[in-house]
């Protein structure tokens, strides 16, 4: 891995100046005690139903004990991430973590990669190698990027905000001065979940800075079919097959998402999340239906895209940083509706994943995004797209923005 | 106290059919299960202060270190083991499920069965303060007529009584077993008393059995008209053509429910609430933050000004939920619940309601005298909360005894 050309010498001390953190180790005593933890955790008893209908399978939350506990290794995780170039910044006050590898490819575009709840850059990891050598990972040299990602505040290494205001707008402005300060004037930005609505509040509110973006999770639900379906209303009449079925997931999305509304509410009272390892992991795994579904199948022997060590090193990241309150402090900042439009007049690519919590139709993203240059169903992948299909995620990146590098040239 | 005379002592375990009732004493804790909670209490791994001065993020961190501080250095749980001892214990299956109940009989012979019913997060130990007065008054201030028989059940998957391990324990099938109960200890008719899921529990067991409920009283009313409740679940402005003081209660019943989502998640995920089980003061958190004004009371008792009730009461009921290992079970009855919390049920039996100002909303008379057409009593009080029996003992008691008065 290059090192950033902006990269300081020890001596410079500004605030907001990069620094150079490539050192993440944890002391042994702190993975010991994580260890005692999940060893000595009480559960409860069996679910009184041979379903997931009332959460997390006693089970499932068994076997991630058994296995986080005996098998798992957070050393290889620390091995991964000092291998990229991780740094540091303080801006608006604060302590951005972010790892930046730059392509040796020219042509390179600076993109922006925002990551969401219950994630982390663990789940940025298996594209950075793709975007930053696309020859070396089924793509040509036209494709490259360079490739910024960054840790929200309140997540994983980036400092945990001790006064209030640090929403998805306060975070998107953060990001633009992070880029310029890394030299990038213009730049992508791609984004799912907290990530999408951070990088489409992005686009709306510096679309002078921003070349174009990508969402897996797209804002693109018109606002009084958005309310009909929070509502748990009937679907509205006039919807197409499609549309249709983007309203009932959307509805039924609604009532398996009450953990939003609690960290919304009381972010603070989930202590714990903070005490617990395995009621963390638990509670992070539980993030919705389908997902659930396929950790637990991995937990059950049968893994597909998102491994054991995948969600644990997630789980653990989250854990040893402390941050389950402060993640879910972002519910509280937050004041904008998740799935609705957010006035973007800047070139917009979507990728459609089939386990998303819904699947917008093409006529809704074109109404959202009026500079709609992509549009792609995706023939497999859920809300963790990056993370479960990185070369299907990855190939949909290139080929967004390809119509955006020929305007370039 | 005596002991009630239907007891099965003479009932040799080995035959037991499980429908006899069996004593009961609250057995010593084991030192090894206290000395682990006391661990895990001082093992407390924190998050961060909160980024705000007041408390809209939930419990502030101030607040959880001075309780589990106490908790883990002064509090005794074993004044608790002999308090519930020295009451009469009781279980006994109905259901095919053992429910564990205090039952004291008075020594006036024209004392009421009264039975008594817990919510969330509660316990028996919500209703301790009452047995006294209402068994024997006249060593509190009241009459020899104003006597009650008292029985006070935990709810399926609350405290000592069984943990259900098969779906449909919800509010209906327990007020069904609530009859039984009553009836097996010789109560044919009785007189019923809730507040929380013990308020739709009583309620919903006079609607089911009307003929064995003499009467109910209620802290928890469910008085709502279904639309103006449907408009505050919603979040939407007050209807038109509310008075002032139902207006009031309107503008409640919506904070209420912007901040019950607690209630949302137990209701869908309890099995993924597996911290609270984990982390004793992770359980703390979540039992103290129960609703805006409950969480203002304690945590001015942590602060160290005492109201209503003490450190020693909140830890009281955290720790008994906390030994039996009860928070997901105690959860599940929002999952099997399909009743709204505070929408009138139909019941036509005579209702005594005590309207508490700091309850998720004080009822109006107005709603009240729909909601319960045999209303015979209705009392809105200046002081008092969620957890009437708990904080308010005395007022609690006075609206029970005033208010059965007239169909003794």
């Amino acid at each position: 891995m290059k090192q950033a050309a902006k990269a300081p010498g020890r001596k410079e001390v500004s605030k907001e100046s990069i620094r150079t953190f490539n050192n993440v180790t944890v002391p042994q005593a702190e993975l010991d005690d994580m260890k005692r933890r999940i060893a000595a955790t009480r559960f409860p008893e069996k679910e009184t139903v041979n379903d997931t209908s009332q959460g997390v399978p006693l089970a499932t939350v068994e076997a991630i004990a058994h296995y986080w506990g005996t098998s798992y290794d957070w050393r290889k995780v620390e091995t991964k991430l000092n291998a990229y170039p991780n740094y540091i910044t303080e801006i608006d006050g604060l302590d951005i973590h972010f790892i930046h590898v730059r392509s040796k490819n020219k042509n390179a575009l600076p993109i922006i990669i925002t990551h969401g709840w219950p994630g982390s850059i663990i789940h940025q990891l298996k594209l950075i190698e793709p975007l930053t050598i696309p020859a070396a990972h089924g793509g040509t040299a036209a494709d490259a990027f360079d490739v910024v990602i960054p840790s929200i505040p309140g997540y994983g290494f980036s400092g945990k905000p001790i006064t209030n205001g640090w929403g998805p707008e306060r975070i998107a402005r953060a990001w633009v001065i992070l880029m310029k300060r890394l030299g990038y004037k213009k730049f992508l930005a791609q984004g799912g979940d907290w990530g999408a609505i951070i990088t489409e509040i992005m686009a709306a509110q510096s679309p002078n800075d921003v070349l174009g973006i990508h969402t897996n999770m797209a804002g693109a639900v018109p606002p009084e079919i958005d309310a009909a379906a929070f509502s748990g209303a009937p679907a509205p009449s006039g919807l197409s097959a499609e549309e249709l079925e983007a309203y009932e997931r959307l509805s039924f999305t609604y009532k398996n998402v009450y953990y939003a509304y609690y960290m919304g509410s009381r972010p603070q009272t989930l202590v714990g999340l903070t005490d617990s390892p395995v009621g963390l992991a638990v509670f992070m795994m539980d993030f919705e239906p389908r997902y659930r579904a396929l950790i637990s199948r991995t937990f059950s022997g049968i893994p597909e895209g998102i491994t054991r060590d995948d969600f644990l090193d997630n789980a653990t990241l989250f854990w040893l940083t402390n941050t389950a309150v402060s993640a879910a402090r972002l519910y509280w900042e937050n004041k904008v509706p998740f799935f609705r439009p957010k006035g973007i007049t800047i070139p917009v690519a979507v990728s459609v994943f089939p386990d998303e919590l819904y699947e917008p139709p093409r006529n809704w993203a074109a109404h959202a995004y009026p500079n709609l240059i992509y549009y792609n169903k995706v023939c497999k992948g859920g809300h963790f797209a990056n993370w479960e299909q990185p070369a299907l995620f990855t190939e949909e990146l290139r080929k967004a923005f390809r119509s955006l590098r020929k305007q370039a040239e | 106290m005596r002991t009630m005379e239907k007891t099965s002592s003479t009932t040799a375990p080995a035959i037991a059919s499980g429908e006899e009732i069996r004593d009961f004493k609250v057995n010593k804790a084991p030192q090894a299960e206290l000395d682990e909670l006391k661990r895990r209490i001082l093992a407390t791994r924190w998050p961060e202060k909160e980024p705000v001065d007041d408390q809209t993020q939930g419990v502030p961190l101030a607040t959880m270190k001075a309780l589990a501080d106490y908790w883990a250095t002064e509090y005794d749980w074993r004044k608790v083991e002999a308090k519930l001892n020295s009451y009469p214990n009781f279980i006994t299956n109905v259901d095919g499920l053992d429910i564990h109940f205090i039952h004291v009989r008075s020594k006036h012979p024209n004392a009421l069965p009264l039975l008594v019913t817990h919510g969330w997060p509660g316990s028996i130990i919500e209703q301790l303060k009452i047995i006294g007065p209402l068994t024997d008054p006249t060593a509190y201030g009241g009459n020899a007529e104003d006597a009650f028989d008292v029985v006070i059940p935990s709810i399926p998957g609350y405290g000592y009584s069984e943990k259900p391990s098969t779906t449909g324990w919800g509010p209906s099938r327990i007020a069904y077993a609530w009859v039984t109960l009553m009836k097996r200890i010789g109560y044919e008719k009785f007189f019923a008393q809730g507040g929380d899921w013990g308020g739709l529990i009583t309620d919903i067991m006079a609607v089911q059995s009307p003929d064995n409920i003499l009467g109910m009283a209620t802290n928890f009313p469910c008085t709502v008209p279904i639309e103006i409740n449907n408009a505050a679940f919603g979040g939407a402005p007050a209807p038109d053509g509310l008075s002032e003081e139902e207006k009031k209660a309107y503008d409640q019943l919506v904070f209420s429910y912007k901040h019950v989502s607690y209630a949302l998640i137990m209701g869908s995920r309890p099995q993924t609430l597996l911290a609270t089980a984990d982390s004793p003061v992770g359980l703390a958190t979540i039992f103290l933050d129960h609703d805006q004004r409950s969480l203002t009371l304690i945590s001015r008792i942590f602060a160290g000004h005492t109201e209503g009730l003490t450190r020693d009461d909140v830890l009281d009921n955290i720790t008994l939920c906390w030994l039996t290992n009860t928070a997901v079970s105690g959860y599940r009855i929002y999952w099997e619940n399909k009743h709204a919390f505070v929408a009138p049920l139909g019941v036509n039996v005579p209702v005594v309601v005590s309207a508490f100002p700091d309850e998720l909303y004080q009822a109006p008379r107005t709603w009240a005298e729909k909601a319960y057409p045999k209303m015979i009593y209705y009392k809105k009080h200046n002081k008092g909360g969620h957890f009437a029996a708990w904080e308010q003992p005395e007022l609690l008691v006075n609206d029970i005894r005033a208010g059965f008065k007239s169909i003794r």
